[in-house]
């Protein structure tokens, strides 16, 4: 049975991100010193998962690692160690390698092994317990265990002797014989030896013994598997009575040398029952046997090489050899000769006549195992690479039930209103108008229901953004040298999954420039009369049906005078000209404003304030500051609650429909054409109050016939995006609706000026205008119009 | 076709259990912890029990250890699922009265084997 295991891969990597952002925010709760056990234990299992987790997807180097760190996070749990903050760190490491490699293992892609062997080996100096390697870890040992693939037919007998509390485990020896009967033919002899009398019985004791024979292509690994549930519960002899029968056909020399070492690993059972009883218990074999026996009785007894022979076993088995040869020494002379010959071992020592003294040298033995290894290793990677599928971008996102419940629920509900429309508009009569006008009414509702619960789906936490907060602060704050306490309110505020994630970048600039710059030394902030540790706070709430989050700190504030000489410095602002806080932070979001400024309190590192601000509004959103000198810093984001549903205002232009976003409009006004001028015959600016606005005619832009063209006739909708405003001459406003946003690019192409389309109400297809590509295209198009709309703009205010 | 309780506190390890198990026409509830494990096995008769060891709340030994009071649960199978190739926490299952362990990572043809054994 083959699975496909794409999903559960996904659904894998997932849940391991997701739990190690748990264990990094337990890590980060660890307090040096004392270990407390809840996260311990929390800790201990998500490296636990994960290494269980690699296993079945056979990244084995990732179980090896896990192994380790979950050893030391054992032995801190069993008390051995004492939490230090070097074995915090370490394991933050750990989080960072683990999750490295998760993703990419994702992608399909080597990952940096040298950090990886570095954080091993620091996670190694910690250990107690001594750890060889990580290639023998448990689990990669399983996996080494090599496939034996024989075809000549074996004998086994086994004697099962069950104790009485055998069935209290769940375990029926009939399943067991079952599982043997699948492996070859089986012949089963029940003993009732020690059946108690009817008034003694105990229903549920197991009385009875079995002697089982088995013939097939069976080696004794397979039968210790079958058994190995009950290992502790029963008296069980297997004895493999086709070890000497191998004849000299044999195809290769490993199959005798591996029945004959097995077959010296009986416990209880003396050696001359091995040889007497099969010949008893099967005649066709006892000419068999008593040839082979005879044939070799000639050799002279040989030692042993062990070396030679890991080839065929599994690791654990190899290492038992030694006892089991200790077993083997009660053997007699003619026995011994017959198994070691049949081995086809090379003369090393000849022995007369005295029981051969196995030489075992571990070190090869060792390397066997570990040139195995190797090869499982080597094995599993190619797997690895034919069985990876490139990840897609397109990840899922973890819905909770009561959300899909939610789902479920109204969809039942719309099938009820759909039942009702139908009963209605059978032999639909006019009494039934009301009835009619209840089901519309209640179909609405439910598709505004329906709508919005789709909607939820798409929405997750913040605390999605926030849980890397903890880390990155306890990390920054560090190599600062500053004491921070982060406070995270609001986490559970919902937010759009695109939203939450173009928002990652520009919140994390935001928290390191609190950091670097805003918040001072401890030494500083005592000085200032602060506590010693400064406080950062980020905080998500819902307002209006915006989402805000506020990342504030009580740190130094703005320096407002190094702002202005700096912008004035850069010729963007004019000495003499009077300008208000608000404006002075507007040139924080100037590009190269903050990069190239010599003003280190606004320099960041990665995106700059311009970027930040950029992402926001791409998003739909906005960002203002609030500083005061000394007392702090904050930032505040608004943004849409999702964005495939916008809130649209319909407009008319000819016999097309447009859809603006309400977001961006400011106003719209009948158009005065006393104010407006007409720039070069051509461009033309609309005076609105004291400020000069760019008119765009849609119709023009577009190509649009039958539209209205006279300014007076028609309307104009001052629209605001990048902080620039246009304003929109239409013929005129429609309603206003949710739009549900259809991707351009994805079923036709991308068009400047459009940023999707959607579908109304009656079937046609309107395209959703993108106000900030409009703006960007009424510049290109009429540059002229915005240099001398400036120069009026200078002679008005002189 | 069996009725069976997995208990795991993964959950992709529930649904690679849960996946197989289905594949192979059993009927399959999961829980995430012991505790829920053991609410789950009162209240419906399961034919056999696939429970990890490391899991908040109760953990699989005491889980086992609970199921064995049960009267309904006295002879039914339970598998425990463990990557520890410790002799000592196999010893400690059975004392537990674990009928058997599956070795995490299971092979999924493996872990049908290793139901069939226990189911006949």
């Amino acid at each position: 049975m083959s699975i496909d295991m794409t999903e559960v891969r996904q659904l894998f990597f997932e849940e391991s991100f997701e739990s190690l952002d748990t264990m990094e925010s337990n890590l980060l709760d660890l307090q040096v010193g004392d270990a407390d056990k809840d996260l311990i234990n929390s800790i201990f299992r998500v490296v636990h998962s994960i290494k269980g987790g690699a296993g079945i997807f056979k990244f084995e180097s990732m179980v090896g690692f896990a192994h380790t760190a979950e050893t030391l996070l054992d032995e801190i749990r069993s008390g051995e160690h004492s939490v230090t903050q070097a074995m915090i760190d370490v394991l933050l490491q750990t989080v960072d390698v683990l999750r490295m490699m998760l993703t990419q293992l994702q992608a399909s892609e080597p990952y940096d092994e040298s950090s990886v062997n570095t954080c091993l080996i620091s996670l190694r100096g910690f250990l107690k317990t001594h750890e060889t390697d990580t290639t023998t870890a448990p689990s990669a040992v399983v996996s080494a265990a090599p496939v034996f693939e024989k075809k000549s037919t074996q004998y086994w007998k086994i004697i099962f002797k069950p104790d009485e509390s055998l069935l209290k485990t769940g375990n029926d020896p009939i399943n067991l014989f079952n599982e043997l009967a699948l492996l070859g033919t089986l012949t089963v002899e029940a003993e009732l030896d020690h059946l108690p009398t009817w008034q003694e019985l105990v229903v549920q004791n197991c009385y009875l013994n079995w002697v089982l024979m088995l013939e097939g292509n069976v080696q004794r690994q397979h039968i210790e598997e079958i058994f190995e549930w009950v290992e502790g519960d029963c008296e069980l002899t297997i004895i493999d009575l086709s070890a000497e029968l191998v004849s000299n056909d044999a195809p290769t020399v490993e199959i005798a040398a591996e029945s004959a070492l097995e077959s010296s690993s009986v416990e209880s059972v003396t050696p001359p029952t091995v040889a007497s009883e099969p010949i008893e218990a099967q005649g066709a074999i006892h000419s068999e046997l008593s040839a082979a026996v005879s044939e070799v009785v000639d050799c002279a007894p040989e030692t042993l090489e062990v070396s030679e022979v890991p080839d065929t076993f599994t690791p654990e088995e190899s290492l038992e050899i030694p006892r089991n040869f200790e077993v083997s020494e009660s053997v007699t002379p003619e026995e011994t000769t017959a198994f070691t010959s049949e081995m086809d071992i090379s003369v090393t020592k000849p022995v007369d006549k005295a029981p051969p003294t196995p030489k075992i040298d571990k070190a090869e033995v060792e390397d066997a195992l570990g040139l195995k290894n190797q090869a499982t290793l080597n094995g599993t990677s190619a797997h690895l690479s034919a069985t990876n599928t490139p990840s897609s971008e397109a990840s899922s996102i973890r819905v909770s039930i009561d959300k899909i419940d939610d789902l479920i629920n109204i969809v039942g509900e719309l099938v009820i209103t759909q039942s009702m429309l139908d009963q209605v508009s059978e032999n639909f009569d006019f009494v039934k108008l009301a009835q009619l006008r209840d089901g519309l009414t209640q179909l609405e509702r439910n598709t505004r229901e329906l709508q919005k619960s789709v909607m939820r789906i798409r929405m997750l936490p913040i605390s999605y953004s926030f849980n890397r907060f903890p880390r990155l602060v306890h990390d920054l704050s560090v190599s600062l040298g500053k004491k921070v306490e982060l406070k995270m309110s609001g986490e559970h505020t919902e937010l759009d999954k695109t939203v939450l994630e173009k928002m990652s970048d520009p919140l994390v600039h935001l928290v390191r420039n609190a950091l670097d710059h805003g918040i001072e030394k401890p030494a500083e902030r005592l000085a200032a009369g602060k506590p010693e540790k400064g406080l950062l706070h980020l905080h998500a709430f819902h307002q209006g049906g915006n989402i805000m989050i506020q990342i504030s700190d009580d740190g130094a504030g703005f320096d407002m005078k190094r702002i202005h000489e700096k912008a004035i410095s850069s010729g963007l602002l004019n000495p003499d000209d009077p300008v208000t806080d608000e404006q002075l932070y507007e040139f924080i979001f100037h590009p190269g404003f903050s990069t190239a400024s010599q003003i280190s309190d606004l320099s960041g590192r990665g995106v700059g304030m311009d970027v930040v601000r950029r992402n926001i509004r791409s998003l739909g959103g906005s960002i203002d500051i609030r500083s005061i000198p000394g007392k702090g810093t904050t930032f505040n984001i608004r943004l849409p609650l999702t964005l495939a549903i916008l809130d649209g205002q319909l407009v008319r232009v000819g016999e097309e429909i447009y859809i603006l976003s309400l977001l961006s409009i400011i106003e719209s006004l009948r158009v005065n054409s006393e104010q407006v001028n007409s720039l070069a015959g051509k461009a033309e600016v609309y005076k609105l109050r004291d400020d000069y606005i760019p008119v765009l005619r849609l119709y023009s832009l577009f190509n649009i016939p039958n539209a209205v063209t006279r300014l007076e006739e028609g309307l104009l909708v001052i629209i605001e995006g990048d902080g620039q405003r246009i304003g929109l001459f239409v013929d005129e406003l429609l309603s206003q609706q949710q739009i549900v946003i259809k991707s351009l690019e994805t079923n036709y192409k991308s068009v400047a000026g459009i940023s999707g389309a959607t579908i109304l109400g009656d079937g046609s297809v309107a395209l959703i205008l993108d106000v900030a590509g409009l703006i960007k295209l009424s510049q290109t198009s009429v540059p002229i119009m915005r240099r001398l709309a400036k120069e009026r703009e200078h002679e008005y205010q002189h | 076709m069996a009725s069976i309780l997995i208990s795991d506190d993964s959950s992709s390890m529930r649904q690679m259990l849960c996946f197989t198990l289905t594949a192979a026409h059993h009927q399959v509830q999961e829980a995430s912890n012991g505790s829920a494990a053991l609410e789950l096995a009162k209240r419906h008769s399961f034919d056999l029990v696939i429970t990890d060891i490391n899991m908040p709340n109760l953990d699989g030994l005491g889980l086992v250890r609970a199921l064995r009071h049960l009267p309904d649960y006295q002879f039914k199978p339970i598998l425990l699922l463990t990557t520890e190739t410790d002799p000592e926490v196999k010893k400690e299952a059975k004392m537990a009265g674990a009928t058997g362990w599956i070795n995490k990572p299971f092979d999924p043809d493996k872990l049908l084997a290793a139901v069939r054994k226990v189911l006949g």
